[in-house]
């Protein structure tokens, strides 16, 4: 299974040309608005002719401007869940799961409704009428819409972003279970960066309509030179850590990150669990030396392996803890001082307190 | 009813409701599709479509109806060729002003529904092609049951409005008792005989009747269209 694409288009003032593939799992589709990832995506779904690609999912060529091939949307079996939603307004949420699949075709086994319904939670809405939903609960019947056409790609459009952090929260958890149980590509769209490091397998960085950096997740949220597009504020590095121990008295929790222990605000799972954190390179400090009478808790033993300077004050530091990659940034004039630079060991300091209730998340138990 | 109404005003009711019932139920159809295109299409000569079916509206009546006898007469071109092939003749005839009204209330049906299509969002129709459904199946399933109180506003404007017909149909059909005497065309034959005010009123009090229920239908419909295009 999986999906290859190259394309081509001149919007005028303004050009995409990429070409990129995705296997099952989560590729995020990450950069600015404007960047070009919806048009990827309708691309994908036959809703927009570039002036020149090659689209083709499991072998079938969908899109192939040289041969003059365009299958119409309705023929390509991908499963679009729009940013808006687009429930059917004079239809129930039953007829709007079931809508794709008075158009399967005959022999196919349609997806069952009631493994969907309950894999998005959403069983207790089934003979409600869309516009009593609230906006999580219009884009989880969108999503079951979407799979119940029996796709073979799932295309997302910032499913989630006109709703607010808590709902954002609560819906995340659904985008994992289908990552982790559908065994499709699922092309991703999202600004969002705390977003994109909880749920992408491959990431694909997009600055002004090409692929600026693409690979697996951990490694290009790791990577110094990446760190531009995502912003230098909040670019950051994924680690998993194994939950040890609670500290009840102090309301910490102990976890153990390759060799080292990290303590961290308690987190709600039970000794064992792992544990994906995202790092912030902002929130990561420097030291040349173990620093004595330091608020901080953790601080860990580290080797620099690259350092990326940008045109600004600000230097990204790839750090390397053992097995992990994290980032941090500091200034230039600071690595001068202490003259860090690639290969020198050092000790990266991170507060207890310094991480995001979201970029802490307790994986779960497959 | 019978006590109250003379056999010919009776006559001349239940002949414009006929005449107003056939000429919305053949139109309509028509229309939808006339209004799809008009709204949607992107095509050579959409101005031009666009022009000939507004131009009855903005014609004189008599001029329509005059055109139609030309055209339809018997002796005339379409008219000369649908007696011979199907043995239907138009002119002078019930079915002549079916014809005649349903020409004269065409851009209203138009209209209604071409609004309420405008009204559609169309990216819940990139949606359905999306889920699978080609574009029969987007019109039939999504387009279709958003429009149809749009739909039933245009129908029920294009009867009153058949109804009420006048001018081109005289012109066409005339005003021949039991045969193609309609409400109007039987007011004006009342009004033009000594003693006829009585019959010409109580007409006239039906007409108004059903104008103003036909606006009122109308005026619910278009507020649910709006609601339901909405998704309220």
């Amino acid at each position: 299974m999986s999906l290859d694409l190259t394309l081509r288009h001149n919007f005028g003032g303004f050009a995409l040309d990429l070409a990129l593939s995705a296997p099952p799992g989560l590729v995020a589709l990450f950069g600015r608005s404007g960047a070009g990832k919806t048009s990827v995506l309708n691309a994908v779904a036959g809703l927009f002719r570039p002036d020149c690609a090659r689209i083709s999912l499991n072998g079938r060529v969908l899109t192939d401007t040289e041969r003059g091939t365009f299958l119409p949307p309705s023929t390509r079996r991908v499963g679009y869940v729009f940013q808006d939603a687009r429930l059917f307004p004079h239809l129930s949420v039953r007829k709007n799961l079931l809508y794709g699949q008075r158009f399967l075709a005959r022999g196919a086994a349609p997806p069952d409704l009631d493994e969907i319904t309950g894999l998005l939670g959403i069983a207790p809405l089934l003979d409600r009428s869309v516009t009593g939903l609230s906006g999580g609960e219009r884009q989880r019947v969108a999503i079951g819409r979407a799979l119940l056409r029996a796709p073979e790609v799932l295309l997302m459009d910032e499913p989630f972003a006109a709703l607010d952090d808590a709902r954002k929260a609560e819906l995340l958890p659904y985008v994992e279970r289908l990552r982790d149980r559908l065994g499709l590509p699922i092309l991703y769209v999202s600004h969002s960066l705390p977003e994109v490091a909880r749920l992408a397998t491959t990431v694909a960085v997009i600055s002004n309509g090409r692929i600026a950096r693409m690979g697996p997740a951990r490694e290009v949220l790791a990577d110094p030179t990446a760190l531009p597009a995502f912003g230098p504020r909040e670019a950051g590095a994924v680690v998993t850590a194994t939950l040890t121990r609670h500290l009840d008295d102090d309301g910490l929790s102990a976890l153990m990150l390759g060799d080292d222990e990290l303590l961290l605000p308690r987190i709600a799972a039970a000794p064992g669990t792992k544990v994906r954190l995202r790092i912030a390179a902002n929130d990561v400090m420097l030291a040349k030396t173990k620093p004595e009478g330091l608020s901080a808790l953790n601080v860990l033993p580290a080797r620099i392996t690259e350092v990326r300077e940008g045109g600004g004050p600000g230097a990204a530091v790839a750090l390397r803890l053992g097995a992990d990659q994290i980032l941090a940034r500091v200034t230039r004039r600071s690595l001068r001082e202490l003259g860090l630079g690639p290969g020198e060991a050092c000790f990266a300091i991170l507060k207890a307190t310094a991480l995001a209730p979201a970029d802490v998340v307790a994986e779960t138990v497959p | 009813m019978d006590g109250w109404l003379s056999p010919q005003e009776w006559q001349a009711l239940t002949l414009s409701l006929k005449v107003a019932f056939w000429a919305t139920l053949l139109s309509l159809p028509l229309a939808i599709g006339v209004a799809y295109a008009l709204v949607r299409g992107r095509f050579w000569g959409r101005d031009l479509l666009n022009g000939v079916v507004l131009l009855p509206l903005i014609l004189p009546p008599v001029v329509t109806g005059y055109i139609l006898l030309i055209v339809f007469g018997r002796e005339g071109p379409l008219g000369a060729f649908l007696e011979s092939t199907f043995g239907l003749v138009l002119a002078f005839r019930w079915t002549g002003a079916v014809l005649a009204a349903a020409i004269m209330a065409f851009p209203l049906m138009v209209r209604a529904i071409g609004l309420a299509i405008e009204s559609v969002d169309a990216r819940l129709e990139e949606a359905a092609a999306t889920l699978g459904a080609g574009p029969a199946g987007v019109f039939r399933t999504v387009t279709l049951p958003l429009i149809l109180p749009g739909i039933l506003t245009g129908a029920i404007l294009a009867f009153a409005k058949a109804m009420g017909e006048f001018g081109a149909t005289i012109t066409f059909v005339s005003n021949i008792p039991g045969q193609t005497q309609t409400i109007p065309s039987a007011i004006y034959g009342f009004l033009q005989v000594p003693g006829g005010e009585a019959s010409a009123v109580r007409l006239v009090l039906i007409s108004v009747a059903v104008s103003m229920g036909a606006l009122f239908l109308s005026e619910i419909l278009s507020r649910r269209v709006a609601r339901r295009v909405r998704g309220e």
